[in-house]
């Protein structure tokens, strides 16, 4: 499977996945519940050995997002965090922590920056790819194009519901690893595990060389734990925050340890 | 209809001129692949549009009248003023055209609920009579602050069968149903069609939705023809998601002397920051959201903007992409009506033709009185009266200022 090849971000993963079954993804929306809060959560990922860290650019209208990522983009914003707030908190994470840091939004925030601005910003930063939910393959060949001379990746996303021909041309564009979703639905319920996410993943990996992460619903250290052998990187998002909001920062750093215990060899 | 518009690039469907386009969750590509192929089927089968009209007929006034409004034409002498009857249909709004369209293509997919957003409430219960009639379930979306202003709509609904759900985020008001039903469509679209109220949304919503609410351009075009012997010089619609003015405008597209004007809500005034609109008075930029690029109201970040107007039909963030491209191209002019002059339009059609135009329809009207009287007697011009009033006694008569019926209310609620 290992491409010699290798280049950005997969090489990462690759070596990652060299020390270990499995790698955890964790997520935060910048600017909630505050940068402070937040810098405290990069500092429980970082003491974790999380591997990868996705920082996601508040937006008005997240579709993609369940209530509880819908409340803290509101809220975000409602705090006044703007592009510039954004990008100095992710150099400032970038430059402190070792975890490759990836931009994960929604369109409009990129078509208003404009596609150029957007990734020269991000590569000034340090960041190493972007997910952006609600682009389709289609819509983002001059970015992935423009993303690609700034050495960044852009994250394509697989979904149970697409067609094997839909999965083939979504990894002929994908680059890094590809993000694919547990099941349908937005961000924040659980996934059962046991049912078809096998198959799915398996149909993915027939459509991509790349690793693959697997998200939406894993919600539990032993969710991370049932994707070894299946997926090459567990994503954690809205569990993490309603650690946060229900049992406050102690909490919230033993669950992201326990999440990383996971993953160990 | 202008077939040309639908004549799209390869590598461009879905887009008119810069707008449109399909940006939704990856999810939801299957669904939106599946919707392409059902309508495409149903347009070129000729018996489907013949039974669309046939279920209009039956069962919603079609073809509904063209009204002369003697009165006030006598009034502001000038263009003679005509009005399409679209208040005439079933649930009272051109609403219904496009919500029973949708239901006999969700009857040929097989799919067995259907879930809309609404803001006003029309939609929600123009949706919940299609589910009804149709043995369909239905859930109906609606922002909090919707169901507050609202609540005799909900009320129908909920007779109707529809479950309606609250939307406690973002503005809680039309978006952020939208929002909400983007959300629920990405789990359940395996037996679940989302019934767009508007030309908005991703691809092939604007062209679809369009499609059904041609009905009323297709109609007011051979109504016009034989009342008058002629085109009219204009025609007037008002424009949230633009789909009542879509629908009357696709009937003179190809009619390059007939004037086409939408008319925006200019709630307190479009150099205030309190109104939705997007196109007149340039306030409005292109953006992506909801799932197609057209013009929104937003900030330089992309973060959409509160919108404000006594219609709440039309108290919305962007526009439908295909009225976007026809602005840009020149060929639909826009304007705006304050709430104000909304009010004080709605009295006078009221009193004058004993009409009850939706504050929604009221906009139109506006800009049509006040362009009028500069018409020669020679011009017929033509307003859509896309929704009737009397079925929102509360809103209009809050906006009336009505002090009678406020103590009305407060004598009801204390009994």
């Amino acid at each position: 499977m290992t491409r010699v090849d290798a280049a950005g971000l997969e090489r990462d993963v690759r070596d990652g996945l060299a020390k270990k079954p499995i790698l955890l993804m964790t997520h935060l929306v910048v600017g909630y519940p505050s940068l402070d809060a937040n810098w405290t959560m990069l500092e429980a990922m970082d003491a974790a050995r999380v591997d990868l860290v996705e920082l996601q650019l508040p937006f008005s209208e997240p579709i993609a997002d369940g209530p509880w990522f819908v409340k803290a983009n509101q809220e975000a914003i409602r705090a006044g965090t703007s592009w510039t707030t954004y990008f100095d908190f992710a150099a400032r994470a970038v430059s402190r922590f070792r975890f490759p840091v990836l931009f994960m939004g929604y369109y409009n925030s990129v078509f208003r920056m404009g596609g150029e601005r957007f990734c020269a910003r991000l590569a000034a930063a340090g960041m190493r790819g972007f997910i952006v939910a609600d682009l389709p393959p289609e819509e983002a060949a001059d970015l992935n194009a423009t993303a690609r001379a700034h050495a960044l990746d852009p994250i394509l996303l697989m979904t149970p519901a697409n067609s094997t021909e839909r999965l083939r041309e979504i990894g002929r564009q994908a680059s890094g690893f590809v993000y694919c979703l547990g099941r349908k639905g937005v961000t924040g319920k659980q996934t059962d595990l046991s049912q078809g996410v096998a198959d799915f993943l398996g149909r993915c990996r027939m459509a991509t060389s790349l690793p693959l992460a697997l998200g939406f619903g894993i919600r539990t250290p032993a969710d991370v734990s049932a994707l070894r052998g299946l997926a090459d990187i567990a994503i954690v998002g809205t569990a993490c925050l309603e650690t946060w909001e229900a049992r406050g920062p102690d909490a919230y750093r033993e669950f992201v340890q326990a999440l990383a215990r996971e993953t160990a060899a | 209809m202008s077939t040309e518009l639908f004549q799209f690039a390869p590598g461009r469907e879905g887009y008119y001129g810069e707008f449109g386009g399909a940006f939704v969750p990856e999810i939801l590509h299957e669904t939106l692949a599946e919707l392409r192929a059902a309508f495409d089927d149903a347009r070129d089968d000729p018996a489907f549009w013949r039974e669309y009209v046939d279920v209009m007929v039956t069962y919603s006034c079609r073809p509904t009248p063209v009204t002369y409004c003697e009165n006030l034409t006598r009034l502001l002498g000038g263009a003679r003023i005509y009005v399409k009857r679209e208040d005439l249909n079933h649930t009272g709004a051109h609403k219904v055209n496009n919500v029973m369209g949708q239901g006999l293509l969700v009857r040929r997919m097989g799919k067995r609920r259907v879930i809309a957003e609404t803001g006003a409430g029309q939609h929600g219960v123009a949706t919940a009579t299609m589910a009804a009639r149709l043995g369909l379930a239905c859930t109906i979306y609606m922002g909090e602050d919707d169901i507050a202003r609202q609540r005799p709509n909900v009320f129908w609904m909920e007779q109707l069968g529809a479950d309606v759900v609250a939307v406690t985020d973002g503005t809680r008001t039309l978006k952020d149903a939208i929002n909400a039903c983007l959300r629920d469509w990405a789990e359940s679209m395996a037996d679940t069609h989302y019934v767009l109220g508007t030309v908005c949304g991703p691809h092939p919503f604007p062209r679809m939705v369009t499609y059904f609410q041609s009905i009323i351009g297709q109609e007011a075009r051979a109504q016009m023809l034989r009342i008058t012997g002629a085109l009219p010089r204009r025609v007037y619609a008002c424009v949230g998601g633009g789909s009542n003015a879509s629908g009357i405008f696709a009937g003179f597209l190809d009619d390059a002397s007939v004037e086409l004007v939408g008319v925006e809500a200019g709630g307190k005034g479009v150099d205030t920051e309190q109104h939705a609109a997007r196109l007149a008075g340039g306030r409005g930029c292109p953006g992506v959201a909801q799932g197609y690029k057209s013009v929104f109201l937003q900030n330089r970040e992309g973060l959409m903007h509160d919108t404000c107007s006594v219609a709440a039909g039309l108290d919305y963030i962007g526009v439908g992409p295909i009225l976007a491209h026809l602005h840009a191209q020149g060929r639909v002019r826009f304007e705006a009506a304050t709430d104000a002059e909304v009010v004080e339009a709605l009295r006078l059609v009221i009193r004058r033709e004993g009409l009850m135009p939706a504050l929604e329809s009221a906009h139109a009207f506006v800009t049509a009185l006040k362009e009028a009287p500069h018409l020669s007697g020679a011009d017929a011009i033509l307003v859509n009266q896309s929704g009737r009033a009397d079925k929102d006694i509360f809103t209009v008569a809050e906006a009336l200022g009505d002090e009678r019926w406020k103590r009305f209310l407060r004598e009801k609620a204390a009994r």
